[in-house]
């Protein structure tokens, strides 16, 4: 009795192939794929899910937008200017993480070291002026206590915060795994979920600054 | 697995990972470049909002869908220039996730927004 | 110290729960002892506890499952008896408790027995379909089972220490916010709830992946057995409904934690919001359950028809539909509730709409057994079970969508009774059929035929005695969770629903049975070939059980059923065999990581029920600290010798030359 994993004979002549792909179907479905891809689409699926959980916030900051309680809204608070120093400095921390990527692919020092001490310090720069801002509406009695509308408000605003707090931990962490280990084919993977993560945090925050900023002020 | 250029191999050339960079041979100047005309039009995309959202010379009315348009044009930005989603053959995966994705964001906005704005409608007045 | 944590949180004066945890207490202990004394632990930690291979991941996921069910059900024999005896009189169960029993039964049915069956199965059966050694992320599997079980644990400790939550199995607002639910009850449900609700999101990404980026050489997207399509499209909806659950809960946190004010009364608060929101997720939630039953089904179907399935490419179709519409009908879980006609009726036709691509799975389920030589082995009785169930459950679905039609059955035991039945006709036929199906690749030995019919029969009687009253009653305007009535006509149609229980609990008794029997008469039911059932997809071309590689050389596919052709060639005795190029095959070290991390997040978890914060900042540091010690590993694979590799194989086609007959086993 013959075992049928390999090499079965059709008995008409024909006989199958081995175990392996035959060379022309290599490129279509040669079998799992290499990790890097595996490893960067992965990331990519859970910033999806990420976007919905932001959509859901985004959601309910728009039904509560008005439902300020008799109390302080948008056009109250906001003030543009820090907006758009946040804005600035998320965006360069963008730029500036594309060239720490870069770095890390070409094993370029210079550039990996230099591109992720400048995202580093953008990224602490819009936290420090968010924090302020935080700071300055709860001494003012507008905490997210007070009405739905400023409860919507920092939880959405505030769960970006949050996001980009975590990044900049997990970017010194990656500074530190290419400062102890080297340019690792593992480490490079987390570097690129790395930059997937900050992009994503940026393109949030282009919905944020547009939808609670821009049209909270004007309106 | 854990050498370096096991992720590389020729294999996977019909696929291509989310936000990485475009061509394994390209030199470090035309990557910098990409994200240099990234950062450009971002940043005029930016400035363009912030004036708009401030000022007289537009017709008032049109100023939020404006706004979004113009958000969504730096979305598009930040996609393509900085995490190097394209149309190629190789993103097909990608693409179709971010599709995916977008559909489920717009189902639970709009949704939303439909159903709560007929619902407050049809609620009686909050007694505080 | 102990934030709101005293003595008065252990239940002493209620004899039901406190009976009911010292038992458990009781269990537990001797469980461990017991495995303790055997000297069983190293084996336990090495095999089990620090695996991150996904037949045991698999296996633990299933296991958890089964336990849960028996708590679940126990709630339920409590509601049921509780309502044959309550008319005109207060049954046995004061209301403070009766509210709790059904919050939980629904909670813990719905997270912890459903939601782990549906996921254990396909993290077993997905990467053997698909011709490859392990998921994407192996030690990320570990993390979402281990998060899961903490949130298990969470749910049942409420039961000893603390209260759970009254407000059903979705905690609406105003009720459970802080005004009207002051206790931990709720909150006990939030960080149960969450936490495993990472760990699922988590378990969604990974299969994503793993679905669309690791197959074995040859197979295309449409060579993929339909299972792996449906776990496909369930693993999808799990990515995109989840984080909605995710911020929904986390709102009403905020709101009973920091006093903020998403769906309170005052201050702007919108309870609908809560309402729309959950739903959002609630809705493809169900079909998170049903798609992977449905692949079962047409795993099932065509191999005890022994044909192929009928109608691939309109299944993936289907199945795809289904997954995309899933996210279109939400509303129809409270068209009572305001939304007004407009809105209501895109909804009320949208959730018909759905009903269609089932239906195309029903016809080619039933086209594939048509012309086919079907034998009715237990997996193949379910899948019967359900065709019949499931098709009068989505009837009665297509009935209150109607939107008139549901102004008069939102929320009474029609409802109940049309979810109940879709739910354990889909679901849990799907999960029991699953479960018989693959039981022998999984162990090495079947299940008992005998004990395995008898089950299915008390559970198909059982459902309909259970269930079909409760329409009835329903239709008579009894409304759900009553914990009394006065109404006497309806009392008769309690009882029968009573009697059904008790059939149910036979059945279940019927399971317990034979898998006692299958373990004591293994050996006569061992599996020897792989292939008991003379199967068509990849995972009965390896031993059983498989060996941790999975298959010695990734096979490489032709076509659909692919094992299936290759199978019958080699039964006609088709030329000599060559024996593959035997290589060392590197598979991911185990890991503590899931465990530990598991470990953490239970008490962070506790702590932040009973507000005891010092708890809370130790864990997220721990976790933290887990997590970076985790990315910090040097070694994450080791190597299996190419001998060893091609002794394991070698054991395992001569057992097949041995014992494979020309005709199967079950002829």
């Amino acid at each position: 009795m013959t075992a049928f994993q390999a090499g079965a004979d059709f008995g008409d002549g024909r006989r199958e192939e081995t175990q392996g792909p035959r060379p022309e179907a290599i490129m279509d479905h040669a079998g799992p794929t290499a990790k890097r891809i595996i490893v960067g689409y992965g990331f990519w699926i859970f910033l999806l899910s990420d976007i919905v959980m932001f959509s859901a916030f985004f959601a309910t900051y728009a039904v509560l937008v008005n439902e300020t309680a008799g109390g302080p809204s948008g056009k109250d608070l906001f003030d543009l200017h820090n907006v758009a120093i946040e804005t600035a400095c998320l965006l360069l921390s963008s730029f500036t993480c594309g060239l720490a990527a870069i770095g890390s692919r070409a094993h370029n020092g210079l550039l990996y070291y230099g591109g992720m001490a400048a995202t580093f310090l953008f990224g602490l720069g819009f936290l420090s002026i968010e924090m302020h801002e935080f700071a300055g509406m709860v001494g003012q009695g507008a905490g997210p206590t007070r009405s739905a509308f400023l409860s919507a408000f920092f939880t959405l605003v505030g769960c970006h915060g949050l996001h980009v707090t975590l990044g900049l931990l997990w970017l010194l962490t990656m500074v530190a795994q290419v400062f102890a280990k080297g340019y690792r084919a593992d480490i490079l993977r987390r570097v690129l979920c790395f930059a997937l993560f900050w992009h994503t945090l940026d393109i949030i925050w282009v919905a944020i600054f547009t939808v609670v900023y821009l049209l909270g002020a004007g309106a | 697995m854990s050498s370096t250029d096991g992720d590389y191999d020729a294999l996977s050339r019909t696929d291509h990972a989310p936000g990485d960079e475009p061509a394994r041979g390209r030199e470090v100047a035309e990557g910098v470049l990409g994200y240099l005309i990234g950062l450009g039009l971002a940043i005029l995309l930016t400035a363009v909002s912030f004036f708009i959202a401030g000022t007289f010379l537009v017709w008032r009315p049109s100023i939020p869908i404006a706004l979004v348009v113009l958000a969504i044009a730096q979305i598009g930005v930040h996609l393509v220039f900085f995490l190097h989603i394209t149309t190629g053959p190789d993103n097909v995966n990608n693409v179709l996730a971010l599709a995916f994705g977008v559909l489920i964001v717009f189902l639970i906005l709009v949704g939303s927004l439909w159903i709560m704005y007929n619902l407050n409608q049809n609620m009686g007045p909050m007694t505080m | 110290m102990f934030g709101k944590l005293t003595w008065d949180a252990i239940p002493f004066d209620q004899p039901i729960p406190l009976a009911a945890g010292a038992l458990v207490i009781v269990v537990i202990v001797g469980v461990v002892a017991f495995v303790t004394i055997k000297g069983w632990v190293p084996y336990l930690w090495r095999e089990w506890i620090t695996s991150v291979d996904h037949k045991h991941i698999g296996i633990m996921y299933v296991t958890l499952a089964a336990v849960m069910l028996l708590r679940g059900f126990i709630d339920a024999i409590m509601m049921r008896s509780q309502q044959a005896i309550a008319f005109r009189s207060q049954g046995y169960l004061p209301p403070e408790h009766y509210n709790q029993i059904f919050s939980a039964h629904g909670t813990i049915m719905i997270f912890f027995v459903a939601m782990p069956f549906v996921i254990g199965l396909m993290n077993f059966v997905v990467p053997l379909q698909l011709g490859v050694r392990d998921v994407a992320f192996p030690t990320l599997n570990s993390v979402s089972f281990w998060l899961t079980a903490t949130g298990a644990l969470l749910i049942n400790l409420s039961l000893v220490v603390g209260e759970f939550s009254r407000t059903g199995w979705l905690p609406f607002p105003p009720l459970s916010e802080l005004t009207y639910s002051p206790g931990v009850g709720v909150d006990y449900y939030l960080w149960g709830v969450q936490i495993s609700g990472v760990g699922t999101v988590m378990t969604g990404v990974n299969f994503v992946t793993t679905i669309l980026k690791i197959h074995a050489p040859g197979m295309t997207y449409m060579r993929m057995p339909v299972f792996c399509w449906t776990a496909f499209a369930s693993m999808l909806v799990i990515v995109a409904a989840f984080p909605v659950l995710t911020a929904t809960l986390a709102m009403l946190t905020l709101d009973r934690y920091l006093g903020f004010h998403f769906f309170t009364n005052e201050a702007g608060g919108n309870v609908m919001m809560f309402m729309n929101l959950i739903w959002i997720w609630g809705h493809p939630e169900v079909y998170i359950l049903v798609l992977p039953a449905f692949g079962v089904f047409s795993e099932v179907v065509s191999t005890f028809s022994r044909k192929p399935l009928f109608g691939y490419r309109s299944m993936v179709w289907a199945t795809m539909a289904i997954c995309v519409i899933s996210y279109m009908v939400w509303l129809h879980h409270f068209f009572t509730m305001g939304a007004g006609p407009n809105v209501n009726a895109v909804f009320g036709i949208a959730s018909m709409i759905i009903a269609v691509p089932t239906g195309v799975k029903i016809f080619n389920w039933m086209f594939t057994m048509y012309g086919g030589r079907v034998v009715y082995a237990t997996p193949m009785l379910w899948s019967l079970g359900f065709m019949v169930t499931f098709v009068i459950g989505g009837l009665t679905g297509v009935l209150v969508a109607v939107v008139p039609a549901d102004f008069m059955l939102h929320n009474s035991l029609f409802q109940v009774a049309h979810f109940h039945n879709v739910i354990i006709g889909g679901v849990l036929f799907g999960m029991f059929a699953g479960y018989t199906f693959w039981f022998p690749k999984a162990f090495g030995f079947r299940l008992h035929e005998g004990w395995g019919k008898a089950a299915f029969w008390c559970w198909f009687i059982g459902f309909y005695l259970a269930f079909m009253p409760l329409y009835v009653v329903g239709l008579m305007g009894m409304t759900r969770r009553m914990q009394h009535y006065d109404v006497p006509e309806w009392r008769p149609w309690l009882l029968v629903a009573a009697v059904g229980a008790a059939v149910i609990l036979a059945g279940i008794l019927c399971q317990v049975a034979q898998l006692v029997v299958s373990i004591r008469h293994r050996e006569e039911l061992r599996d020897l070939t792989g292939d008991p059932w003379m199967g068509r997809a990849l995972e009965w071309s390896t031993s059983s059980p498989p060996p941790a590689f999975n298959f010695a050389v990734l096979p490489y596919v032709e076509g659909r059923d692919d094992y299936w052709r290759r199978a019958r060639l080699a039964e006609r005795g088709a030329g000599p065999a060559v024996e593959p190029v035997y290589k060392a095959i590197e598979m991911p070290r185990n890991s503590a990581t899931g465990f530990v991390c598991a470990f953490f997040a239970t008490f962070g978890g506790f702590g932040m029920i009973w507000h005891i914060w010092w708890l809370v900042g130790v864990s997220l540091l721990g976790a933290f600290v887990t997590f970076v010690v985790f990315a910090w590993r040097d070694r994450t694979e080791y190597e299996i010798p190419a001998d060893e590799v091609a002794r394991i194989d070698r054991a395992n086609r001569r057992a097949r030359g041995e014992a494979f007959t020309p005709a199967g086993v079950l002829s």
